[in-house]
């Protein structure tokens, strides 16, 4: 057994630690890697040359950028914030478990760059995530908003994750398939993107699971700092009304 | 017949108007690598029939080609800063909810080709190419959307192809990123990586025990994941290394399952890693969290109740 190709996974890992251009770092790591199995020159030229033109599907995902491109000149994203923002009168558990489900189908029907960090979650979630808290009455301080945010964030990136892998024409799935077709196996993309589904179902329930105990520990808290301030209610009316302008 | 090769030559078409553009500003480390990357595409075909001839200086010109790619984008600062100033220079006049109709009828188009597919003949000749019919019906939903797109917005074609080639730019380089690392994978498979990796974790687990290997399995992608900041990277080593030869060959698993469910647990590592800064790290830089862990942090529990839940899964629905 030669050992030796591995150094290419050790490349992969030194590049990514140190921050290289991840092209760059994946090329040099398929060149070392078949240099250090004996390959020749010409023979490693060719095996890249292939196997790059027959992964060529992954990138089929282009043709729909001149689509989105001209819906969002259009306001195509601040249509669709001012849509999800037309659901008031939420709880903070309520808001993000509806973010989460939406995120989920969104994904799941390929729509996966709809939302995002910078699209969605900094213009949109999080500020009306700490406004549903406070409205709600639970304490708020610095390190609380913070919390809420930070959980914001980590919904979106649930809800992507384990939504885009139903979607037929998404890359992993057409990677699962590349994979088994080299290796003889044939498999219709549909089959493959179906098994998601039980894991995407799974990830739903786990992490709504948590919104709500985070909102439940949030209002114990609260409570108890109520109680030992002597019963003064909150204050809920100003961060909220500051919200309702942004798009 | 509609086969897979125009869908290919379709995206060389866009990538090399991509490409003329930026040339025409003067962006040559751009122009470059969407020209290098639309060959790919317009010859792709090309390529692949001269492998099967037994002529080999078209694919090693390809493989020159790949790491021309890898200069080029460690060189050049390919990725520009989308401005939403340029995107709204001119102020088209407002379309409203209609808006969404297009972006829907991208997948649901997909969809409904995929479904319809098998009734679509010309004779005794099916209209779409069935091999590949998830791809040819992504691609003739992308013609379908961009008509629907342009007659809603009243745009033309030059207009929509300036947005796709704006958005493009702004993707930049780590629009191929998939694609080469699914090529990494074919080159570790070729240089037996995944052999070695099998070998170590052979030597290191019981390969008797399905058990064993399963949860060899779940761990590596997972590790590797949290390593390379990318399930894709890990899929393809884990997959040759463990996946395939002990799990599907020799204890029988279904593949369909073992990808899907093993990609999946994968994304559980990448809920756990800084490496996947996009996002995880960009994200608590932009709600201007003190911590710069704070994302990971909230996703912790989740990330490991759902790396049980899919190991579970696996063993229950891979071994029917």
């Amino acid at each position: 057994m030669n050992y030796w190709p591995l150094l290419g996974v050790a490349v992969v890992v030194a590049g990514f630690v140190l921050k290289r251009n991840p092209l760059l770092v994946v090329v040099m790591a398929g060149l070392v890697s078949g240099l250090a199995a004996g390959m020749g020159v010409g023979d490693l030229l060719a095996l890249i040359g292939n196997s790059f033109v027959s992964n060529r599907a992954l990138l089929l995902f282009v043709l729909t950028l001149p689509v989105i491109g001209l819906l969002e000149h259009h306001g195509l994203r601040e249509r669709a914030q001012d849509w999800i923002a037309g659901f008031r009168s939420m709880t903070l558990a309520r808001l993000l478990i509806s973010y989460l489900g939406l995120r989920q189908l969104l994904s799941m029907f390929g729509l996966i760059d709809l939302a995002g960090h910078a699209q969605t979650v900094r213009p949109l979630l999080a500020p009306m995530s700490e406004a549903a808290a406070a409205k709600d009455g639970e304490a708020r301080d610095e390190t609380t908003d913070e919390r809420i945010r930070a959980l914001a964030a980590a919904t979106d990136n649930v809800g992507r994750f384990f939504g885009e892998d139903v979607f037929l024409a998404f890359g992993a799935v057409l990677l699962i398939q590349g994979f088994y077709e080299r290796q003889g196996i044939h498999l219709e993309p549909l089959a493959i993107a179906l098994w998601a589904l039980p894991t995407a179902i799974a990830a739903f329930v786990i992490h709504a699971v948590r919104i709500v105990w985070f909102q439940r520990t949030l209002r114990r808290s609260s409570a108890r700092e109520r109680t030992r301030r002597g019963g003064t209610p909150p204050d809920p009316g100003a961060p909220e009304r500051s919200q309702e302008g942004t798009p | 017949m509609i086969q897979v090769e125009y869908v290919y030559w379709l995206v060389g078409a866009f990538l090399l108007v991509a490409a003329g553009m930026n040339a025409r500003e003067r962006h040559w480390p751009k122009a470059a690598f969407w020209l290098v990357l639309s060959s790919a595409f317009l010859l792709g075909d090309l390529v692949q029939l001269a492998t099967a001839e037994g002529l080999r200086w078209p694919a090693q010109a390809m493989g020159l080609g790949v790491i021309a790619l890898g200069v080029l984008a460690a060189r050049g600062s390919l990725q520009t800063r989308a401005s939403s100033e340029e995107r709204h220079r001119e102020t088209p006049a407002p379309v409203g909810n209609r808006l969404f109709a297009p972006a829907l009828a991208i997948p649901l188009a997909t969809l409904a080709l995929v479904l319809v597919a098998p009734y679509l003949r010309w004779g005794d000749t099916p209209l779409l190419d069935g091999s590949h019919l998830t791809l040819v019906s992504l691609g003739l939903a992308c013609v379908i959307a961009l008509a629907y797109a342009q007659r809603t917005t009243r745009s033309n074609l030059s207009q929509s192809l300036a947005q796709g080639r704006r958005l493009l730019d702004t993707v930049g380089c780590v629009a191929l990123l998939p694609m080469l690392l699914a090529t990494l994978g074919s080159v570790f498979a070729a240089t037996g990586v995944g052999d070695a990796i099998a070998a170590i974790v052979g030597a290191v687990i019981p390969t008797d025990s399905r058990i064993a290997c399963l949860a060899a399995f779940a761990l590596g992608m997972v590790l590797f994941t949290v390593i390379m900041g990318n399930a894709f990277a890990a899929f393809p080593v884990m997959m040759a290394g463990i996946g395939l030869p002990l799990l599907v060959l020799q204890h029988g698993a279904q593949p369909a399952v073992l990808g899907a469910i093993g990609m999946l647990t994968g994304y559980c590592g990448t809920l756990l890693t800084p490496m996947a800064a996009n996002f995880n790290i960009v994200p608590a830089v932009l709600l201007e969290l003190r911590d710069q862990y704070g994302v990971i942090r909230a996703q912790v529990p989740t990330a490991l109740a759902l790396l049980a839940v899919n190991f579970l899964l696996m063993g229950w629905l891979a071994f029917r």
